[in-house]
């Protein structure tokens, strides 16, 4: 009983030296950010609390270096492992709500309430529909996505990953990360899969 | 004969912009070819707009309240020393965030505004930082950055990195543009990271170049049409940490200034078109 | 009394180029606020300019013209023309300012 505390002292011990590791510089920018924000509405402190992921995406010149490409590789498959596949396994919804929920940009900020309806604000940063002309160009277009890419499975599961955590596949991605964090429920992301991908929808005229 | 000639400038909520453009017939063509188009809509529309720019009340309230004594010291803020001595503004804008022996600080222009009001004045640091934005105090805080900004009009942006805590206040700002968080995993690079970028219809500039810096930098604070309100950059970078999705940044804390250093340092050399006019 | 007004008034070749802003939400009676109430209208309802003691201009404003509104017209005058732009609004508060002709 004695050596496994003592062990775990060991270990706590080591934990905590790559706290001492850290540069003056990195604590008092922990310091700034901590003293810089409060929590607000929804919004909460919590949020500048970074997963692995996005520590490892706020680092510019990490992101370019041999290790980093290694780590970015590590990075992928950690947010594959966690994307679940619709439990009621339908893949497409219906388009007409696609729409909707693609032009809605709201939800998830501090003037948003808890039950706010969360928006995917796809047109931010896609074309999708090229009747909506105004559309961002952060991403790239979709016009026409499920007419060049058909409707396979593989081509299936491959859109709803995306979709659900997009770090997946690029692990620096612009995109967020809708099934991931819950901005959007199953229903809504099988809807914008619909507007891809459903062969009526208006984006594969 | 009377000469009357018109030219009312119907200043309305243009919200759905582009809905304007449709009615005013623009044709669709391919989507790059459109886009050109909209955007030089957008650049003529801005021309026109550019005339009367009402961030001019704002600085006529901001010249009135720079002069009037207020506060429990029943003071005026003509003392206040911006960083190019008591009571000069002319250019002092333009070389903001700078440090302040004083204050053994760096600080931007709403920060020292703040210490100003409170050392010369006497009045509460945390009600300026409680105060809603564009009531009371921070109203007051709009008037004197309209005030201050337009004295900086034309100027070139020349601000230091000589101190030590200049240099460090750049680097914790860099490191805050590009620190990923919220939901939505966004930084400040996610989209003001990369060139000839946009959202929806409204161009980004790149703060981290000289000219997309100088471009975002310099034309903030600004008059916002769309809202019909004058914008500091304290509640601009407020705004865009809510589209962040993060929690509340407070108001005139060293990470908001950090995150001015890294934009101002970046349009060194560029010129000040403080205060702008925004859809 | 209203908020100050800004005006400037150049003449260039018998021609006097008047730019004015207004400061007024302008309400305009249509808008709903947080709870979905109608926020009432108040907007400016009438505007007069004088130049030297005459009129030479008038304008009835309506809902439709937008916060803190920018005028811009032109008359036949000349430099050190005094001009005094005068508004009423639908609340019966009023605003008069004078400005010198450059």
């Amino acid at each position: 009983m004695k050596i496994k505390l003592l062990l775990s002292a060991a270990f706590l011990g080591a934990l905590s030296f790559p706290a001492l590791a850290q540069s003056s510089f990195d604590v008092k920018f922990q310091k700034m950010m901590s003293e810089g924000f409060k929590a607000e509405g929804i919004a909460g402190l919590d949020r500048i609390k970074q997963d692995e992921t996005q520590k490892f995406c706020s680092d510019p010149k990490l992101i370019n270096t041999k290790q980093g490409a290694a780590k970015a590789i590590e990075i992928q498959k950690l947010n594959m492992a966690t994307i679940v596949q619709p439990t009621d396994g339908k893949y497409i919804g219906d388009w007409k709500n696609g729409e909707a929920i693609a032009q809605s940009g709201r939800g998830s900020t501090w003037t948003d309430k808890p039950d706010t309806v969360n928006g995917g604000g796809c047109y931010n940063c896609h074309e999708i529909d090229k009747k909506e002309i105004s559309y961002g160009n952060l991403g790239p277009s979709l016009w026409n996505y499920g007419k060049n890419r058909g409707n396979s499975k593989e081509m299936l599961v491959y859109t709803w990953n995306r979709i659900n955590n997009s770090k997946a596949y690029n692990a620096c991605s612009n995109m967020p990360r809708f099934g991931h964090f819950k901005l959007l429920t199953q229903e809504q992301m099988q809807d914008l899969m619909a507007l891809l991908l459903d062969p009526q929808s208006p984006v594969n005229q | 004969m009377r000469q009357l000639s018109l030219n009312l400038m119907m200043l309305k909520k243009l919200k759905p912009l582009f809905g304007i453009l449709l009615a005013s017939g623009v044709v669709l063509f391919a989507s790059t070819g459109f886009a050109q188009s909209t955007a030089d809509e957008i650049a003529k529309y801005r021309q026109m707009i550019a005339d009367g720019n009402p961030s001019e009340l704002y600085e006529d309230a901001g010249a009135e309240l720079w002069k009037k004594p207020a506060g429990p010291k029943n003071a005026s803020l003509e003392k206040c020393n911006l960083g190019l001595g008591p009571g000069v503004i002319k250019g002092a804008a333009a070389q903001l965030p700078r440090y302040f022996a004083d204050t053994n600080k760096v600080q931007d222009l709403e920060s020292r505004l703040i210490t100003c009001m409170s050392t010369l004045q006497g009045i509460s640091v945390q009600e300026i930082v409680d105060a809603p934005f564009q009531k009371g105090l921070k109203k007051d805080m709009d008037a004197l950055v309209a005030y201050v900004v337009t004295a900086s009009k034309d100027q070139k942006i020349k601000v230091s990195m000589r101190h030590p805590k200049e240099k460090e206040a750049y680097e914790l700002g860099k490191r805050a543009f590009y620190y990923e968080g919220g939901p939505m995993d966004f930084s400040c690079a996610t989209c003001h990271g990369s060139n000839g970028k946009r959202i929806r219809l409204q161009d980004l500039p790149n703060l981290t170049t000289q000219a997309g810096a100088e471009a975002g930098w310099g034309s903030w604070p600004a008059y916002r049409v769309s809202s019909g309100q004058f914008w500091t950059m304290g509640l601009r970078l407020n705004d865009c940490y809510r589209q962040q999705r993060f929690p509340f940044p407070i108001y005139g804390s060293d990470l908001l200034t950090a995150v001015s250093m890294f934009m101002a340092v970046n349009a060194n050399g560029g010129t000040m078109q403080t205060p702008g006019l925004k859809r | 009394m209203g908020d100050p007004m800004r005006i400037r008034a150049a003449e260039s070749n018998g021609v006097v180029d008047v730019k004015i802003l207004m400061k007024h939400d302008m309400e305009s009676g249509q808008r709903k606020d947080a709870s979905g109430k109608l926020i009432p209208a108040w907007f400016i309802s009438t505007v007069s300019v004088n130049a030297q003691g005459k009129e030479v201009f008038s304008a009835d404003f309506g809902s439709a013209i937008s916060k803190d509104p920018f005028l811009n017209f032109k008359y036949k005058g000349s430099k050190g023309d005094k001009l005094v732009v005068s508004w009423v609004d639908t609340k019966g508060d009023k605003r008069s300012d004078e400005a010198t002709v450059s």
